[in-house]
Order: structure tokens, then C-alpha cells, then sequence
């Protein structure tokens, strides 16, 4: 059952990945042009899940939409991570001020509502891809940062680091060997879901108007359908299904992850 | 008589607590000769381990610290090693074992790169994979091939003591540190555990310092025994000669709390009291709140213990050789 379901995560997210990848071979139709044939219903006219109401094809914007998700939802889940591992591992081995210093920070940008703060910044500073996504791994790094410090605060008294400096290890082999590999799977799981959620926050931001005006993504798309929901359904429903999904599977991905990284939960090869 | 490698002269540890520092290793001496197996017994909390730690300059509490002594091991004093020269030596020169070998794996890392680690640390000159292959076959592991792919949590008890033997004797120590090897585990795996240790000082001429609570382990495996009570040791002598003729009254007591088939029908003996709190020792002898024999005297003076074969700290050797006294203990 568990095998299935992150079969079909990983078929989803294949799917979505190469969509965005050769976006523009696999697209039927310019997704940038309009012509007459407006909010035509799916299967009409060789639009397969129907035309909006400037007469551009909606499975075309859906697979351009799938770079801009993809871009924003990696992009700032690994900058966030880079941001959160650097910071966490800097509080948990020197402690003291320096992980005073940090954690309150960290503890300040959790405090912040995240949606709220990346709508000001956005209205701010315009809405740009890459300031989304420095937004997005601003306000997500903290967690991480706290996981990757708990972690190695844990480790550093572990008894097999212990060991590792009974063995004669010096400090900086011993963060690389012992530590620093029991502490990357729960970030990794950790980043994976945090790509679904970058994800959910652009969509909501384009949703709002505030995405890049410049391109297509699957966010901008809900915002635009909002006036038609009455004529036009599926303008608003297959990019709201393609939101669910992806963010569905990155969450799934996140939980195969976390089996696949514990080798305590690996059978006997 | 081989060498001694290993001297320890008046050695004082102590670790800190809320009202200051507290010896727990308190003027110990002893040595280790080359491919010589030494035991170093006592109960819980009388300074074993931490005399363990103290040779190899690392505790596993960060407040804890060798306040004074010598450590002469071959030709250096280990007190006086900066921090790198002392790394250099861990692992290399002297190597630990450790009573819980689940705790002391690395989970995430297969026992080939464990038991590998110190060579890679040591920049080992050779083949490490090899190395690690024949360590593995040398520990009479089942299946080198698999085993070194195998995790921790992959292998029995056992299994992983001998993985974390495999990679203490990795590079070749002259002193193996054993501390309590075989607590962790069942009664047969233990006698293999034991025999495999006594073979590998056979075969590789690497002394081993055993520590342990168990009687039965040291009469199996050890050439001399130093007895440990309170911070200080209180006896030490050859394992036979200690068997044969425990002259401290707290040495014969232990022997007496032992359980053997012929006794087991019996009651068991046990030492009344419990070892005092380091806080709060008593001026004179550490035992004598416990012994049978004490007298002002040793309420009052702590007893000398003279650094040579065969020694005893107490002043009333020739009254606890005299008689059983522990007996006289059960019948009052």
C-alpha cells in the first residue's frame, strides 16, 4: 500500500517534472496566445481541458505553470535548507552567545505570520520570481535551523561520537563522518515538504495578484478563473487540481524519504 | 618479566559538581606490562571507568579533568601530550572497548567503514578495505563479504562487540582498554567475547586493561588484579596469589559475595552498608565504616599502600589473614 502510494507521488512529480522541463515541445499551443476561441469548454477544438477567456489553452498554461511551481517550490526549499543547516549547525557547535544570537533570530522570524509578511514584502519590493523566492526561504528557514541544532546538540553527546574520539578522530572528521550524516535525513524530509509548501505559498500569493505578472503559474491561473467560476469551471479547477496533487506527492515524497534515509526501518538486505 | 608499558603514578581525577570538585580517581597507581591482561575490579561509582578515561585524556562528561598524576606510557607521560599528540595516540596507540556495543556504533555506517574509521584516521599506509577484511575474518565474524555492508542495528549483540573489537584493534594498539565488555551481554556470547580478547593479545602481543565488576571475568582472564573501592585501590596482587589469599578485608568480602554451585543452596552473602558518597568520605580507612576489623586506627588514619608485586591498603593485614572475619560478621 505504502509502496503504491509513493509510486504514484513519484509518478506525479515525474510527470510535473518533466511538463516543466520540455514545457515547450509537450504543449499543444502557445500558452501566451490568446485568439477568438474563448472559454470553450474541455475537449472542444483540440483544446483538451478548454481555452480561458483571452482564448489561451489551458493544458498549455497547465504545463508552463508547472516551471514557475517547480522553480519556486525547489528552489526556495534548498535555500532554505543551505540557510537552516549553516545556521543550525553554527548554534549547535558553538553554543553559547552564538547560538543565543541565532535561536532568538530564528525564533523571531517564526514568530512572524508568515503569509502576511511575504504579502507585504511582495507589495513592497514587487513581485519578481527570484524575490519569491528568497521570501519564501526567509520565512522558512527557521525550522530547519532548530532541527539541524537539536540534532547535533544530541549527537555531540552521542556515545558513538564518543567512540569516534576514543578512536582518535579529530573534530572536524568526526562532524563530517559521524555527525553530520545522522543529522541530514530529517532535514532532507524536512526540505521535501517544505518544497509543498513553498509550493502552496506562491500559489496563494499569484492567487492574490501578487505572483510574477510575467509568467504563467498555476496560482495566477486560480486568480484569473475567479470572475468565470459561473461560464468557465475548468479554468479554475485543473490548476486547482494540479496545485493538490503536486503538493500532495511532494508531501508523500517527504514520507518515503524519511523510510528510505533510516536504515533502522531498511529489512535485513 | 616483560616491560611495563604502562605506569600510572599517583593519578587524581575529579570531576565537577555544584559544590566543587570531586575526586573520583584519588592517588591511583598501577601498571600494565606488554601482552599482559590486567584487571581493575570494583563496584559501581568506585572510579573504574573514570580511571579508564583518564588514561586516554577524554571524559565523556565535559566537567571532569586529571588534576595530577602520571600517565608513563612506553616513553611519553600522556598528562603531559597537547591535545593533537593525545588524538594521535587514541585509537592508535591505545584503544577502548565498551560495555554497551549497541551505543557505541554509529548507526547510520556499515561495520566495514566503522571498523575502517581509525585506519582512515590515522592515515593508515596499507589497503584499509583489506585491513578491514582481515580484521573481520580475525574476529570470528561469519561472512566478512556481508558483514562489512551490514548496519548496526543489522547484527546481534555479539556481532557488534566484535565489530567494535575489530575496529579498537584496527591500527594495531599496544594497549586494548576494555571496560566491562561483556556486561551487555548473555552468558555464552560472553565466554566467546572473552576468549576471542584472550586470543587476540596471543596473536597481536597487545596488553589489555580489563575492567570490570565481575569476579568470575577476572579469575578467567587476567594475569594480576588491582581491587578498586571509594576512588583509591585497595589491593592488588597476582590473580592466583588474590584468589588464593585476599588479604584486604574489603577483597575478601567480595570473594565471599560470589555465587558458586556449591554455595548457590545457600544464602547469599553480601558486604552490609554501601560504598559511601565522595562528598562525604571518611577521614581514615574508605572502607572501614564497612569493615568487620576497624579499629580507631583506621577510623582515624588513612591506610599507606606501598607500591610494590603485591600490595594492600589496610592496617590490619595480619588480623584479616588471621581468621575469616566476614564469617564472624554472618554470626554476630
Amino acid at each position: 500500500m505504502a509502496n503504491l502510494r509513493t509510486g504514484i507521488a513519484f509518478s506525479l512529480i515525474a510527470l510535473c517534472v518533466v511538463a516543466a522541463v520540455f514545457a515547450p515541445f509537450l504543449a499543444p499551443f502557445d500558452p501566451f496566445r490568446g485568439g477568438a476561441d474563448a472559454l470553450l469548454p474541455p475537449g472542444s477544438k483540440s483544446f483538451i481541458l478548454g481555452s480561458d477567456h483571452l482564448g489561451r489553452d489551458v493544458l498549455s498554461e497547465l504545463i508552463f505553470g508547472a516551471r514557475v511551481s517547480l522553480a519556486v517550490g525547489i528552489s526556495a526549499a534548498l535555500s532554505a535548507s543551505v540557510l537552516g543547516l549553516v545556521v543550525g549547525s553554527l548554534a549547535g557547535f558553538f553554543g553559547g552567545w552564538v547560538d543565543g544570537v541565532l535561536m532568538r533570530t530564528s525564533e523571531f522570524f517564526q514568530t512572524l505570520p508568515r503569509f502576511v509578511l511575504a504579502l507585504v514584502i511582495v507589495a513592497f519590493f514587487g513581485s519578481g520570481i527570484f524575490k519569491l523566492i528568497i521570501v519564501l526561504a526567509v520565512l522558512s528557514w527557521p525550522p530547519i535551523a532548530r532541527l539541524v541544532r537539536a540534532q547535533i546538540l544530541s549527537l555531540r553527546e552521542a556515545t558513538f561520537v564518543e567512540a569516534a574520539r576514543l578512536s582518535g578522530m579529530g573534530s572536524l572528521r568526526i562532524i563530517a563522518r559521524e555527525i553530520l550524516p545522522n543529522a541530514l535525513a530529517p532535514v532532507i524530509v524536512t526540505g521535501s515538504l517544505d518544497i509543498a509548501s513553498a509550493i502552496l505559498l506562491e500559489a496563494s500569493l499569484s492567487f492574490f495578484g501578487l505572483g510574477d505578472a510575467n509568467l504563467i503559474s498555476w496560482g495566477g491561473m486560480l486568480n484569473v478563473a475567479q470572475p468565470y467560476l459561473r461560464q468557465a469551471w475548468w479554468m479554475a479547477v485543473f490548476p486547482g487540481i494540479a496545485i493538490s496533487l503536486v503538493v500532495l506527492s511532494f508531501n508523500v515524497l517527504g514520507d518515503a524519504l524519511n523510510d528510505a534515509l533510516n536504515p533502522r526501518l531498511q529489512e535485513t538486505a | 618479566m616483560n616491560e611495563i608499558i604502562l605506569e600510572v603514578r599517583q593519578l587524581v581525577t575529579e570531576i565537577h559538581q555544584r559544590r566543587g570538585w570531586l575526586r573520583v580517581v584519588d592517588d591511583v597507581s598501577f601498571n600494565v606490562r606488554r601482552g599482559e591482561i590486567v584487571g581493575l575490579v570494583g563496584e559501581s561509582g568506585c572510579g573504574k571507568s573514570m580511571t579508564a578515561f583518564s588514561l586516554m585524556q577524554l571524559f565523556p562528561t565535559p566537567a571532569a579533568r586529571v588534576t595530577s598524576g602520571q600517565i608513563q606510557f612506553e616513553d611519553r607521560d600522556l598528562a603531559k601530550l597537547t591535545a593533537d599528540e593525545m588524538r594521535r595516540v587514541r585509537g592508535a596507540q591505545i584503544a577502548m572497548i565498551f560495555q554497551d556495543p549497541a551505543t557505541f556504533l554509529d548507526p547510520l555506517m556499515t561495520l566495514g567503514n566503522q571498523i575502517a574509521e581509525p585506519l582512515r584516521a590515522h592515515n593508515f599506509a596499507g589497503n584499509a578495505t583489506a585491513r578491514t577484511r582481515e580484521l573481520v575474518a580475525q574476529m570470528g565474524l561469519p561472512d566478512p563479504e556481508l558483514m562489512v555492508r551490514r548496519y548496526p542495528h543489522q547484527v546481534s549483540g555479539g556481532q557488534k562487540q566484535r565489530a567494535l573489537i575489530a575496529s579498537a584493534m584496527a591500527c594495531a594498539p599496544k594497549l586494548l582498554i576494555a571496560d566491562e565488555p561483556t556486561t551487555a551481554l548473555d552468558v555464552t556470547v560472553q565466554a566467546q567475547i572473552l576468549d576471542l580478547m584472550r586470543d587476540l593479545r596471543d596473536q597481536t602481543g597487545a596488553a589489555i586493561l580489563l575492567i570490570t565488576h565481575d569476579l568470575g571475568v577476572i579469575a578467567e582472564m587476567c594475569d594480576r588484579v588491582y581491587v578498586m573501592y571509594a576512588g583509591k585501590i585497595v589491593e592488588h596482587n597476582t590473580t592466583r596469589e588474590l584468589f588464593r589469599a585476599p588479604r584486604h578485608p574489603y577483597t575478601q568480602g567480595l570473594l565471599r559475595s560470589t555465587v558458586s554451585l556449591e554455595s548457590a543452596s545457600a544464602e547469599l552473602f553480601a558486604i552490609p552498608g554501601t560504598v559511601p558518597n565522595l562528598n562525604e568520605l571518611p577521614t581514615g580507612c574508605r572502607f572501614a565504616p564497612r569493615c568487620p576489623i576497624a579499629n580507631a586506627q583506621c577510623k582515624q588514619e588513612p591506610p599507606f599502600v606501598a607500591n610494590d608485586a603485591s600490595a594492600v591498603a589496610c592496617w590490619n593485614v595480619e588480623r584479616a589473614a588471621a581468621s575469616d572475619i566476614w564469617k564472624l560478621e554472618i554470626g554476630s
